[in-house]
């Protein structure tokens, strides 16, 4: 009866008599079978390693993985004392500019060339496809045997074109080793980047391009004023997540030279992994190095949710 | 003819003339090749017998194919477990990712609530971490909990690393399927379930198939965590085992390649089932 009566109110936007706190509390309630599940498994598996993390970083943790004690900021004290930190910083910097920069300018042209119609697109697309679907690791490795000092087709086919007139071992040198391994990073990052783009240049309307014509717009000319502002949004997004992806990409330089010689071509993901379990081990200090890595990581999802413009559409 | 070409969905003008296309085909053939060459380069080296792999120079192609290796792969080493450790851990975590993430992504897109904002903001930001970043608490937490060494940590880490992405994307197309379709459904006589399974969820298919997809390449591609929290050869994924194929003590690289082989080609043929879903589900999630 109630009921029925609180309907026909509704219906003719009557005001309605407040709703009593519990039925408030329900009704606050009512979401959680559909999105708790989804909150909990998030919170347990995802956002609790974030608090573990943190407070690892302030224990005193032995080699076997044990807890001692704590160390308030001893384990900081430490990082900052290993002379490599900074070259492996600044190698993360190169790493990540230089490997985004190069994978956004190439699928600039890339995703421009798989929206183009020519006999045979769908082969190609599948193609880009493939390094996006093979597991990075997989592909690093076959990348370290083509630069086989010995046995490998990279100086081969260098030595065969004259390039070169021995053999080079490439991923002995630490420079060139961090070039090959940000050829690899380019590589594997190429297909979702380009993919991206082709997605942005198919949402940009077919008469802008008609109207530019008419006023008598080049081809160079549309690029740049129409084509490349359309899709600055798609750019944005994309270099962002490659950033992200790129700062955490281990695989490809653990494979390829294990950070090595030394720490001559880690970056601080896979410094910060050798620092827990490569020779004696220190977790505590190796969860202080994440930390840092986890606040960069931090800002760059801030900065993600300004692309996305999340916030202005709520 | 050229009237065809321009009614063309979206992107650049392309009147292209027939020379203009064929140096486009060309060029993307010579794209295509640099793509695919290094998987080209996996299955030759597969393909050679053992002598052949330590010649230097090196040959392009085996001079004896050596189809056995593919064979004795299986005997080198316990791969066939490692591939029911990957199977299980990647469709398992798909699986308990899509139970999860499809109730919260149709209730976010249906209906309006507190908390809703806060919820979606959770979804977008822990989008952006990865298992790599946090390892080291991850690898805590296992310990913490008794459950390092187990296929059930690989499958909580897959399914929950994964899980928002798959919240965004169905999001996405949910929220574009108008409520309409489905009050048009009620008016037929249909009840709120058969709504959903028999108008909202075929319609949201490609949004459903790139989230399972992109969950199992995920998962079956996972590294990191697996190496770090696995440790019996037996529960270990495909990619913890494949690297032991070349070690200080034994260099079998035609092995490496011939298991790396079969890990790979039926990823890459689902990827390829996907793609035409791809670029719309790219344009749906996040990505606007």
């Amino acid at each position: 009866m109630h009921d029925t009566v609180e309907a026909r109110g509704a219906g003719v936007k009557a005001p309605a008599p407040p709703p009593s706190a519990l039925r408030r509390f329900g009704r606050a309630l009512a979401p959680l079978p559909w999105i708790g599940p989804a909150i909990i498994l998030i919170a347990a598996v995802v956002l609790w390693p974030v608090v573990e993390m943190a407070r690892t970083s302030l224990l005193r943790i032995s080699s076997s993985g044990a807890t001692i004690g704590t160390r308030g900021t001893g384990n900081y004290k430490d990082l900052f004392d290993e002379t490599d930190l900074v070259s492996v910083l600044l190698r993360t910097v190169v790493w990540v500019v230089g490997v985004v920069l190069v994978t956004v300018v190439v699928s600039l042209a890339l995703g421009q060339l798989l929206n183009a119609r020519f006999p045979g697109r769908r082969i190609v697309r599948w193609a880009v496809v493939v390094p996006w679907a093979a597991s990075v690791l997989m592909t690093a490795l076959t990348w370290k045997w083509m630069l086989n000092n010995y046995y490998g087709v990279v100086n081969k086919i260098l030595q065969g074109i004259g390039v070169i007139d021995h053999p080079v071992n490439w991923l002995s040198h630490p420079t060139q080793a961090l070039m090959w391994m940000m050829w690899v990073a380019v590589f594997v990052s190429l297909p979702f980047t380009s993919f991206v783009i082709l997605a942005g240049l198919q949402t940009i309307p077919q008469d802008v391009y008609e109207a530019a014509r008419v006023d008598g717009a080049g081809q160079a000319r549309t690029y740049f004023r129409i084509t490349l502002p359309l899709l600055r949004p798609s750019l944005l997004v994309a270099a962002i997540i490659n950033v992200i992806n790129v700062f955490n990409s281990f695989p490809i330089i653990y494979a390829m030279t294990g950070g090595g010689p030394g720490s001559k071509t880690d970056t601080s993901t896979t410094f910060m992994y050798k620092l827990a379990f490569i020779g004696s081990g220190d977790v505590g200090e190796s969860a202080a190095m994440a930390v840092v890595n986890f606040g960069l990581i931090l800002i760059l999802v801030l900065l993600y949710l300004r692309a996305v413009g999340w916030g202005r559409e709520a | 003819m050229n009237q065809r070409s321009k009614a063309g969905r979206g992107g650049r003008p392309v009147q292209a003339g027939r020379g203009k296309r064929m140096i486009l085909a060309a060029v993307g053939y010579l794209v295509a090749f640099i793509f695919v060459a290094p998987y080209l380069e996996m299955a030759l080296t597969a393909l050679k017998p053992d002598r052949e792999l330590t010649k230097s120079p090196t040959t392009f192609l085996p001079k004896h194919w050596d189809f056995g290796n593919f064979v004795n792969v299986w005997k080198a080493a316990p791969i066939w477990s490692n591939m029911q450790v990957s199977l299980i851990v990647a469709g398992v975590s798909t699986l308990v990712a899509l139970v999860v993430s499809l109730p919260a992504a149709y209730y976010t897109a249906r209906n309006r609530f507190r908390g809703r904002g806060a919820f979606l903001l959770l979804v977008l930001v822990t989008q952006m971490f990865a298992p790599t970043a946090l390892v080291i608490g991850v690898y805590r937490e296992m310990v913490a909990l008794n459950l390092t060494d187990t296929l059930l940590a690989l499958i909580l880490v897959n399914a929950a690393f994964n899980l928002p992405f798959c919240i965004w994307i169905l999001h996405g197309y949910f929220a574009s399927i108008p409520k309409e379709l489905e009050e048009a459904a009620y008016l037929d006589g249909a009840g709120k379930v058969t709504a959903l399974t028999r108008v909202t969820l075929p319609l949201s298919l490609p949004g459903l198939v790139t989230a399972v997809i992109y969950t199992f390449i995920g998962a079956w591609n996972e590294y990191v965590v697996a190496l770090t929290i696995t440790s019996s050869p037996n529960r270990q994924p495909l990619t913890v085992a494949i690297p032991g194929f070349v070690t200080s003590y034994q260099q079998h690289w035609q092995y490496l390649f011939a298991t790396s082989l079969i890990a790979i080609i039926p990823v890459v043929i689902l990827f390829i089932f996907i793609e035409r879903y791809l670029i719309g589900g790219l344009t749906a999630g996040g990505v606007k």
